[in-house]
């Protein structure tokens, strides 16, 4: 299997996988590799691949460092440390030819699990540690910054960063930066008297993190909630949308409690289940709070009904779906992007739903934001379609600005002076011509009192079960459908436009894609590609689908769900969209969409076999 | 049952409230339940209450479930805001709206379909965070809407319309809510407005979740001999055991009540409560004691009405846990919300 960058220089463009025990509190060592590369002005990736479990089952973390800044997954390993004798033999078998992996000498390695391609370095890390720290709990740590110091010899990483790094961590905790700093030396100094560093695959100081930091989408997600003025959060704890309602809390605590008075200028509330959350949302958000719920695919099954509900009787809210591997619980902690068409169509009877999707966390940040303005303008429930992959990963992102003129768009709220100048108000009547009604707050005025129903109702508000009056009112909600595709985000663009391929797909793809655009420029294979950043499709979604002959989908699910959906929401000739499909629940690499696209050219031989890629 | 709106003009003698309002400004639409229901009688006393509480229609907000009894909020108070939400799950979307704007006064209504079986989870959880509101179960023991199966508050031996005797032990409201610890349980029946107005005066002004239960029969389906929720059966068994007069916080308590047996209980908004003792062991106060009573009258197919569980410890309210701002959520300055771009800059050090 031939690497895709098969030129010598590997400096600054390699990737490491650890192999770990989870709740061994690897992560922590692992991140701080990352964040040293990082700080090296060296783009990286990290890709955490865990268990549903909090402890004692395998664990992976991967870090990309990538010179030329791919968001995606490289789709190969260079360096393993495998530090779990479980998947030991498994592991071994993944790094690519020609590459390296570092076990704990300790004890002896099987015979039967040697490769005669690849250099294998041994350091007696439980040796070492065992020597030198007492306590089990304690040992175990610490053996893990003492692998972080032997990869910190072999990959040339400044020590300086890294002792940097462990004094803001354990800058409060004396104690524990001594035992830190003395167990990454203990690394740090074996491998430099035992080993040949650094190895050719290796982190060289570059300038190209500046303005950029690492963060988590589920991170950015909390802070555009409270940037956008969101004061109630209601949810249930679901993997993997979880530290999104803790990041929220973790900002308010920070930034809304009320310094004189110690007042709470929000409230987030654990709710008995999805049902409630989704209810709690939709009754402060009726209130006049903007209000949110984090959740998952089980969690948007749960919370149909009321999302129904939300879209009849014209409710704002915001969802974020951190989209996981389903069918039913599937795999909780590994990503997908599966619930495109459970929330475009969420709900029995027509319903048709507003869907935003976040590429990475830089986006996370700034469509939470969109999600509250659109929620309210379009007076309809808006789902921010991230997953897990963006939501609980670290991504390089440029740094997150903000504008202090922003005020949110309320959308058309009646005030009681303006209620006053009515002459009598009507919940549901399109007076401006845009399919958008008034709505009011209760303790306004008993002039804006309206009576909110999931019932059929008309124009005025009251029940109905009059046909025409009750088809008024739903022609008018597709109407406003057409509305909202003109104020969700536009797509994006890349290529020159001229190509007769086009790429469409959405969200976390898109490191992918783009990297296989470069890939296949390389071989003279010229794409244009779009990346759909809502649902309803716009007039710009259409002239890209009718001006390209061939159309690879590229999306992270098996049924082709975005595929489904434009084949039905847009006038596109079916035949022309091909899908390249990756479900293994794993992030996507570029080689699938490589593949795919060159198979259907004459005489171009395959790059690589990935696994979860399915080309029809 | 009518479709017949009500004429807009009132009698100009009608009496009026301290803002000038008449009864009749209290009401709402026309009620399409059937003739004789007994949630037509708990509307009329919400009437009453509201207009003798001098409520501003619009500080009152109404919710509900899926039901004849959730239909109700609509044939009350029109100046007030209600959400007919989806069956079962009024309690959530009470949760939200209160956290929303805790100045307002909630009101929900329920039935025992909606609250005991489809939706006792979010009944429970409601009491459990203590939310600031007055819910109202206007229990029957049947599914109207549906015409007649047995809901989870049927007797053990009850007859259904058809003959059928059900064989399921039922849930007690006012059990349940006195076991999860709920900080206003009553019980009243619809065929007793004077005891019903001043509970669900006090309801409202409690700080925190006021339960009252109330038995309204269901003309129509559950009203026949071997039913223990017709109106004979009620009149028969049920106890107007703990009286309650509300009293708002201007007015003396005029009264004269006899040293002992009564037991005044002041509100958080300074209103008061006055409890017809029982009997002078009884204090409604006491939950567990409370709960022993009312178990072994139901036992004695007695039903206990009245205020039977008071607890004006307001810590536990869902916003003072919380320590929610006094100024309601929805109601805050943006300005005061967003940490802005100077703030902003300084966090992305943690990412770095």
């Amino acid at each position: 299997m031939p690497n895709l960058v098969s030129a010598p220089d590997r400096v600054n463009d390699f990737v490491i996988k650890f192999a770990n025990v989870n709740g061994t509190g690897s992560a922590s060592a692992n991140s701080l590799i990352m964040k040293a590369i990082f700080r090296m002005g060296v783009p990286v990736t990290g890709k955490n691949y865990f268990p549903s479990n909090i402890q004692g089952l395998p664990t992976w973390y991967e870090i990309r460092v990538t010179r030329d800044g791919y968001a995606a997954r490289a789709g190969r390993v260079d360096i393993m440390v495998a530090m779990n004798a479980e998947t030991y033999s498994k592991d071994v078998r993944e790094v690519a030819s020609g590459g390296y992996l570092l076990y704990d000498a300790t004890w002896p390695r099987s015979a039967l699990l040697q490769r005669g391609d690849i250099t294998v370095i041994g350091v007696p890390l439980a040796q070492l540690v065992n020597e030198n720290f007492d306590g089990v709990r304690n040992r175990i740590l610490l053996k893990n910054i003492a692998y972080a110091g032997v990869m910190a010899a072999l990959l040339d990483i400044d020590l300086q960063v890294i002792d940097g790094l462990m004094s803001e961590s354990y800058g409060k905790k004396p104690k524990l930066l001594e035992s830190n700093s003395r167990a990454l030396r203990l690394g740090y100094d074996y491998a430099k008297e035992h080993l040949q560093c650094p190895l050719p695959l290796r982190v060289e100081r570059l300038d190209k993190t500046r303005g950029h930091i690492m963060i988590d989408g589920n991170t950015a997600a909390g802070l555009g909630c409270v940037y956008a003025g969101a004061t109630v959060g209601a949810w249930y704890p679901i993997t993997p949308s979880t530290s999104l309602m803790d990041a929220f809390k973790g900002f308010c605590e920070r930034y809304r409690v009320d310094p004189a008075t110690g007042e709470h200028n929000y409230a987030v509330i654990q709710a008995e289940d999805e049902l409630a959350a989704i209810g709690m949302v939709l009754g402060a958000s009726w209130n006049g709070a903007r209000a949110f719920t984090p959740t998952s695919g089980p969690g948007i099954s749960l919370m149909n009904e009321f999302l129904g509900l939300a879209y009849y009787a014209e409710v704002p809210c915001v969802i974020f779906d951190v989209q996981r591997v389903g069918p039913s619980t599937g795999m909780p902690t590994r990503t997908q992007q599966g619930d495109i068409m459970l929330c475009a169509y969420a709900s029995h009877g027509d319903t048709r739903h507003v869907l935003l999707f976040p590429a990475n966390p830089e986006e996370c940040f700034y469509m939470a934001v969109k999600a509250f303005d659109l929620a309210e303008r379009l007076q309809t429930p808006v789902f921010v379609l991230s997953d897990l992959d963006i939501g609980m990963n670290d991504w390089m992102c440029k740094d997150l600005k903000w504008d202090d003129a922003y005020r949110p768009d309320r959308g058309k709220i009646l005030s009681a002076e303006e209620l006053a100048s009515l002459d009598k108000f009507y919940r549901y009547v399109d007076r401006d011509d845009d399919a958008i009604p008034y709505r009011t707050l209760p303790g306004v005025s008993p002039k804006g009192a309206y009576f909110t129903r999931g019932s059929g109702h008309n124009q005025y508000g009251a029940y109905t079960e009059d046909s025409a009056e009750y088809q008024v009112v739903l022609d008018r909600l597709k109407r406003k459908f057409s509305t909202a595709a003109r104020y969700v985000p536009k797509p994006e663009f890349a290529g020159k436009g001229d190509s007769k391929i086009g790429i469409v797909s959405v969200g976390s793809c898109d490191g992918a894609v783009r990297e296989a655009i470069d890939v296949l420029a390389r071989q003279k294979i010229a794409v244009d590609y779009m990346r759909i950043k809502a649902f309803p499709f716009g007039h710009d979604v259409e002239s890209f689908l009718s001006l390209h002959a061939t159309i690879f989908v590229v999306e992270q699910n098996r049924d082709a769900q975005l595929r489904s959906l434009l084949t039905l929401e847009t006038g596109v000739d079916k035949s022309k969209l091909k899908s390249i499909l990756s479900y293994s629940g794993f992030p996507m690499s570029c080689e699938p969409i490589v593949d795919g696209i060159r198979a259907t050219l004459p005489d171009a031989p395959r790059l690589t076999a990935v696994t979860g890629k399915h080309t029809r | 049952m009518s479709f017949i709106n009500k004429p807009k003009v009132a009698h100009p003698s009608l009496p009026t409230n301290a803002l000038g309002m008449t009864r009749r400004q209290y009401e709402g639409s026309m009620s399409t339940l059937c003739a004789g229901c007994g949630h037509d009688s708990v509307t009329a006393a919400v009437i009453e209450a509201c207009w003798g509480l001098d409520m501003r229609p619009e500080q009152l907000v109404k919710l509900s479930g899926i039901g004849c009894s959730s239909k109700t909020t609509a044939y009350f108070v029109s100046g007030a805001h209600g959400f007919n939400s989806v069956h079962g799950r009024m309690p959530s979307i009470a949760s939200g709206a209160n956290a929303a704007n805790r100045e307002l006064t909630y009101v929900g209504v329920s039935g025992d379909g909606d609250s005991l079986s489809i939706g006792l989870g979010q009944l429970v959880h409601a009491i459990r965070r203590n939310v600031n509101m007055l819910y109202l179960i206007e229990n029957n023991g049947v599914y109207g809407l549906t015409k007649g199966q047995f809901s989870a508050s049927a007797d053990i031996g009850t007859k259904a319309k058809k003959g059928e005797v059900n064989q399921s032990p039922p849930i007690d409201p006012v059990l349940l809510a006195l076991s999860l610890g709920a900080t206003f349980v009553a019980r009243g029946f619809s065929g007793d407005k004077a005891q019903l107005v001043p509970l669900i005066q006090a309801g409202m002004r409690h700080r925190g979740f006021a339960l009252i239960d109330v038995l309204s029969p269901c003309v129509t389906f559950n009203d026949h001999e071997g039913s223990t929720k017709s109106y004979t059966f009620t009149r028969e068994h049920y106890h107007a055991a703990i009286e309650a007069d509300f009293v708002p916080p201007a007015e003396e308590i005029s009264v004269d009540y006899r040293e002992g047996e009564v037991l005044p209980v002041q509100l958080h908004d300074g209103s008061r409560v006055v409890l017809h003792k029982l009997g002078a062991s009884y204090d409604p106060t006491d939950r567990s004691a409370a709960y022993a009573f009312i178990e072994q009258k139901l036992k004695q197919n007695e039903y206990v009405t009245g205020l039977i569980h008071i607890n004006e410890d307001v810590s536990h309210e869902f916003h003072n846990l919380n320590k929610t701002s006094t100024v309601p959520l929805n109601r805050i300055p943006y300005e005061k919300l967003s940490p802005g771009s100077t703030a902003l800059e300084k966090l992305l050090g943690r990412y770095r």
